[in-house]
């Protein structure tokens, strides 16, 4: 079966893995996003505590969890070899190198960006999921967790705040190159589509970002 | 005595088809005990190198670029003909063939051009499969175009690019030839010299450009297909490298030169613009399919022209001389390149030529443009539109362009019989190094079609006629004619590295262009030629004595290599003027201001001079000895050559 | 106009390179930038000194010899242009120009500004190629191909191979490069009968010669003098990804 190794250390290998990984974990933003949603819900906190219950004790997301793990192991681990292998091809450096003036700054930096996100990502876990999962969390009037307060106790602290909004722009740059690219590793292409690929992209990133960073901006300041 | 020619009996159409019969054949066990060397991989070399190798041949190909996909031959923007009748206007071998021969007026051999017309069905055959993307019709099939000196269309083109697309076909069939093994590729190797052990061919002298090692490399036979001499004039539309010393050093080692003089003033090139200027970027031919081409009417208005006083878009139609359409009403803009050529320079001559330096003409694509748009014209010729806006900071589609002209393409080349052999047994030339097809000037669209016919289609069957008569017992670099020629390139080299004097190879290529240009040019005279002669001897003597060189000949220097290619340039220049010295009359490219008819034409003497002139080198500093190899015309009437 | 200019110089393979300075004078605007380089060549040899080492050959943009890193891009600051086709008008009198060569592992340097792009042509021994042998083909018109896909596999195919793409890419990657030739022969009914080995083949060549992997940025696509397009990588991708899942080599 050399042939899946073969395939999969191959450079464009790589990029199809760091592609796919990545659409899952766009998808995985969006379901993300649409349950976090619950949380401008002005009920207290019942409807997030009651989804948050389900998604962290249900045999199927549990599973799904594990997929999760994976791609986002996957992406990183990719993500990172892709960069220390691709600066090793330069070699020696330039003496003088203008590359900002044929690609965008954010393309070129994806790493970084990925790893600013991943320190968030990192933090957040640690924040809520943490606690959640390991920790012994009061629970709501309905007898479930109380993520809910977690988040009004985080979102209350400026340098969580401050960091989660950071984190959503780092975030905003990684998608904005990252959708269509992924779009472009996995060979769809076509002068019909791509234009829309394109935009869908932006709209996707900004929605996205913006939806994650009202959060902590409306605890902050109106709860 | 002359070596015979070799052109097989029989009539015409049947020449090259029993002569394929008739050649002795290698057996196929025993094609892979033989070793080829071929020197140089574009259009031709390409081709050779990769068809004996798919034969069974052991090749060895050498080029002095860094990949043979560099070649000039990816420089050939217009097209190559073939006889197709694709277009079912009449074309057909024989037409191509009649073409050809009127077009070098008629100082090629019948029977190579015959062949040559025969095989260009198959050089597109045999592009198209390799993945050469043509242009096309709609319809899907293979799109056509007319070229100078041809009233059919039968030019097949890849835009303004086909050298180049032609070139990765042959790089690409070479590619897998050196995959499998078939053929060992030296790149960044330049031959220096020719090994002839017991009167053959037997192996070649290199120095590996990068590291300067002199290599001895030997093999069974040895095809050249290293290129024309055009840079003996400094400027010319070649690239930089391109250079004589393959073949002169062939030539030294016993390789008749033929017909050097034959030299090719190509018509539309982007003019000079100062002292600094490297070299020519030629403008495709076919842009004269719908340029019309321009001079001011009076020599009054081309001074205020010249003086920037006067757009040329705001002269008026009435004061414009379309020179060529008015006098040559049958062809008018399509004229072969040497009535065009000369055409352009006698209207500068006039005093009305236009540009800064009065040295240009105009190519017009207004009434294009204004009848198809400039969409349309954008799609046919928008690379060479934007590669003239590039150097000369003028939108073609807005002005005309300035065009004149410059040394193109070399005719004349190493002396070959019918199975492309040289005057050495063994050895091989074909291509632009060869002189075989083109008579006296080459038609537009035919050098591509000529190298890869070499290549392709023609030595890979006659080599086989010499390899079979050639034991298969493998050859090696234990003669002492290696180390002969080997300890003749050091001692060259030495000689060069030794002489510091004062002036670079680049001062001295210089001033010899400029000699040539002046004296051997467009036109020339008896008187100019000997003069040329005797400048060209002191120069040589000076460059021997004056030389500025500096670096270790132990690594990459490249003004050594350009010292070399000025030397060997030095010598092939006075041959040149000998050889035109010699012709006294006027034909294709060569002309001579003596001999011409009351209107200017080219007037040729075929009662004298219907001859190959093929010199033969005795030593350095002494005459070449001239043999002639008399033309014989059977299947066309000479005529003198009429587009009105 | 006057110029300085800091040049890359290196003896060889082995030895370090440094930049060093050197003056020109009386540049005129109309020169190409090669044509100025001639110029201080000439006065290095003058004075007894190498002159600076840099390919170069047709000085027409088209065979791709020319390589030279200008001012931190390929081919110098303009667009869609070959280091040939650059001229000195697109500078000013007193400007300071960087000349340096192409920068990749792949790419090591033969001196000064030359460098050896011979992993190319390897990648095209790969498989850039279709294997017919000479002689025995079909007439060129016995397959029809529609305009549009022999258009497309023509703008694939103006690739001069000068390695702008490596030079200019962040990753020093030759996707491009190898992508104009699989798309080529992809979009060809010639190509058609070998295109899974083929691409198979030239990739795994391209990862061997040490290119990096392509993130998308864009830079190759535009310092391309030629102008080949990104979607070219797409058709490789997408030829590659499709290559290795259905073609019977067990590679």
């Amino acid at each position: 079966m050399s042939w899946i190794s073969n395939t999969f250390s191959s450079s464009i290998g790589r990029k199809i893995v760091m592609a796919a990984t990545g659409l899952f974990l766009c998808s995985f933003l969006v379901v993300h996003l649409v349950g976090n949603l619950q949380l401008f819900k002005n009920d207290g906190g019942l409807a997030f505590n009651a989804y948050s219950e389900f998604m962290s004790h249900n045999t199927i997301i549990r599973i799904l969890e594990i997929g999760l793990v994976a791609g986002f192991g996957l992406h990183i681990f990719e993500g990172l070899l892709l960069a220390s292998k691709n600066k090793a091809a330069r070699g020696s450096s330039y003496v003088s190198n203008h590359i900002e003036q044929n690609s965008p700054w954010h393309s070129r930096n994806m790493a970084v960006l990925g790893s600013l996100v991943l320190f968030f990502l990192i933090v957040h876990l640690y924040n809520f999921f943490g606690t959640l999962r390991f920790g012994e969390p009061l629970k709501d009037a309905q007898g479930n967790e109380n993520a809910y307060a977690l988040v009004v106790d985080a979102f209350h602290n400026i340098f969580y705040v401050a960091l989660y909004v950071l984190a959503q722009f780092a975030l905003l740059y990684h998608l904005l190159h990252g959708f269509q690219s992924a779009f472009q590793t996995l060979g769809l292409n076509h002068r019909k589509y791509t234009p829309l690929i394109k935009l869908v992209g932006v709209v996707f990133s900004v929605v996205v970002c913006a939806g994650f960073a009202a959060m902590p901006i409306y605890f902050y300041f109106f709860k | 005595m002359f070596p015979e020619s070799k052109i097989p009996e029989g009539p015409l159409a049947e020449k090259w088809d029993k002569h394929k019969f008739n050649v002795k054949l290698v057996n196929p066990a025993n094609k892979r005990k033989y070793d080829v060397i071929v020197v140089g991989t574009g259009l031709a070399g390409g081709a050779a190198a990769a068809s004996l190798a798919e034969l069974g041949y052991n090749v060895k190909a050498f080029t002095f670029h860094d990949s043979p996909r560099r070649a000039h031959s990816i420089a050939a923007q217009g097209g190559i003909n073939a006889a197709k009748n694709y277009q079912n206007d009449g074309d057909s071998v024989f037409r191509l063939f009649y073409d050809t021969i009127k077009g070098g007026d008629y100082r090629a051999r019948e029977a190579n051009v015959y062949r040559l017309a025969q095989v260009s069905v198959n050089i597109i055959d045999q592009c198209v499969a390799q993945g050469v993307p043509f242009a096309r019709e709609y319809g899907g099939l293979l799109a056509n175009r007319s070229f100078g000196g041809a009233q059919v269309s039968r030019t097949f083109y890849a835009r303004g690019q086909t050298g180049q697309q032609l070139l990765l076909g042959a790089y690409s069939a070479l590619s897998r030839q050196i995959a499998y093994g078939k053929v060992k590729m030296y790149t960044r190797s330049e031959m220096l010299d020719l090994v002839v052990v017991d009167g053959q061919a037997r192996g070649i002298i290199t120095r590996n450009l990068i590291t300067g090692e002199i290599e001895q490399h030997a093999a069974h036979a040895v095809v050249l297909a290293t290129g024309g001499y055009g840079n003996v004039f400094y400027l010319s539309t070649n690239a930089m490298y391109c250079n004589a010393t393959a073949a002169w050093r062939a030539h030294k080692r016993g390789a008749y030169f033929a017909n050097p003089c034959f030299t090719q003033i190509h018509p539309t090139c982007i003019p000079v613009s100062g002292d600094y200027q490297s070299k020519l970027t030629l403008m495709s031919e076919s842009l004269r399919n719908d340029g019309r081409v321009w001079v001011p009417k009076t020599v009054e208005m081309a001074e205020r022209v010249r003086k920037g006083e006067i757009k040329p878009q705001d002269i008026a139609e009435d004061d414009r001389d379309y020179f060529l359409e008015r006098k040559y009403p049958a062809f008018g803009n399509l004229v072969p390149r040497d009535v065009a050529s000369r055409n352009a320079k006698q209207m500068c001559d006039e005093g009305r030529g236009v540009g800064s330096t009065g040295l240009a003409v105009y190519l017009d694509f207004a009434d294009i443009i204004k009848r198809t748009g400039a969409e349309a014209v954008s799609q046919k010729y928008g690379n060479l539109f934007a590669m003239y806006e590039k150097i000369t900071d003028e939108d073609p589609y807005k002005q005309p362009m300035r065009i004149y002209p410059a040394v193109h393409y070399t005719m004349g080349g190493l002396w070959v019989d019918y199975n492309l052999q040289t005057t050495v047994p063994g050895l091989y030339a074909t291509g632009e190094c060869n002189f075989s097809d083109h008579g006296a000037n080459r038609l537009g669209a035919s050098a591509l079609m000529q190298g890869l016919a070499d290549g392709y289609f023609v030595i890979p069957y006659t080599i086989g006629d010499y390899l079979a008569s050639t034991p298969p017992k493998p050859v090696t670099t234990e003669h002492p004619a290696f180390k002969q020629a080997e300890a003749d390139v050091r001692g060259r080299i030495g000689k060069l590295m030794s002489i510091n004097g004062t002036r670079t190879p680049d001062d001295f290529h210089k001033h010899l262009g400029h000699l040539m240009w002046e004296y051997c040019g467009m036109a020339r005279n008896a008187e100019g030629l000997k003069h040329a002669k005797a400048e060209i001897q002191k120069l040589r003597k000076e460059f021997w004595s004056d030389l500025k060189l500096s670096g270790t000949d132990g690594e990459l220097n490249q003004a050594l290599e350009k010292a070399g290619r000025v030397a060997d340039f030095l010598e092939l220049g006075e041959l040149m003027v000998d050889d035109a010295l010699d012709r006294n009359e006027s034909c294709g490219g060569h002309f001579r201001e003596e001999y011409a008819t009351e209107d200017g034409e080219a007037k040729r003497n075929d009662d004298e001079y219907a001859y190959v002139a093929a010199w033969q080198y005795v030593a350095d500093n002494q005459p070449e000895i001239l043999n002639k190899e008399q033309l014989t015309f059977e299947n066309v009437k000479l005529t003198q050559r009429s587009y009105k | 106009m006057n110029l300085t200019l800091k040049v890359w110089r290196q003896k060889n393979r082995n030895t370090e390179g440094k930049i060093v300075d050197y003056q020109v004078k009386d540049i005129s605007p109309e020169m190409s930038f090669l044509e100025m380089l001639d110029v201080l060549n000439e006065d290095l040899l003058r004075q007894g000194d190498e002159p600076v080492a840099f390919d170069h050959d047709c000085r027409e943009g088209i065979c791709g010899s020319c390589n030279l890193f200008i001012n931190g891009r390929a081919h110098g600051p303009e667009s869609g242009t070959t280091t040939c086709q650059l001229h000195m008008r697109k500078f000013s009198d007193g400007d300071t120009i960087v000349i340096e060569p192409w920068r990749a592992n792949a790419f090591p340097v033969n001196k000064d500004l030359s460098v050896d792009r011979s992993a190319f042509d390897r990648i095209i021994q790969a498989g850039g190629y279709v294997s017919v042998n000479t002689g025995g083909t079909p007439d060129g018109n016995e397959i029809p191909i529609p305009k549009e896909i022999a258009d497309r596999a023509f703008e694939a195919a103006t690739c001069i191979g000068c390695g702008a793409c490596v030079a200019s890419c962040k990753n020093a990657s030759a996707m491009l490069f190898v992508s104009a030739k699989v798309s080529q022969l992809a979009l060809l009914p010639q190509g058609h009968v070998e295109r899974k080995t083929r691409v198979e083949n030239m990739v795994a060549q391209m990862d061997k010669e040490g290119f990096g992997a392509c993130t998308n940025i864009g830079s190759c696509a535009a310092e391309c003098p030629v102008g080949i397009s990104l979607e070219n990588i797409a058709i490789l991708n997408r030829e590659f990804l499709a290559a290795k899942a259905t073609s019977n080599n067990l590679v």
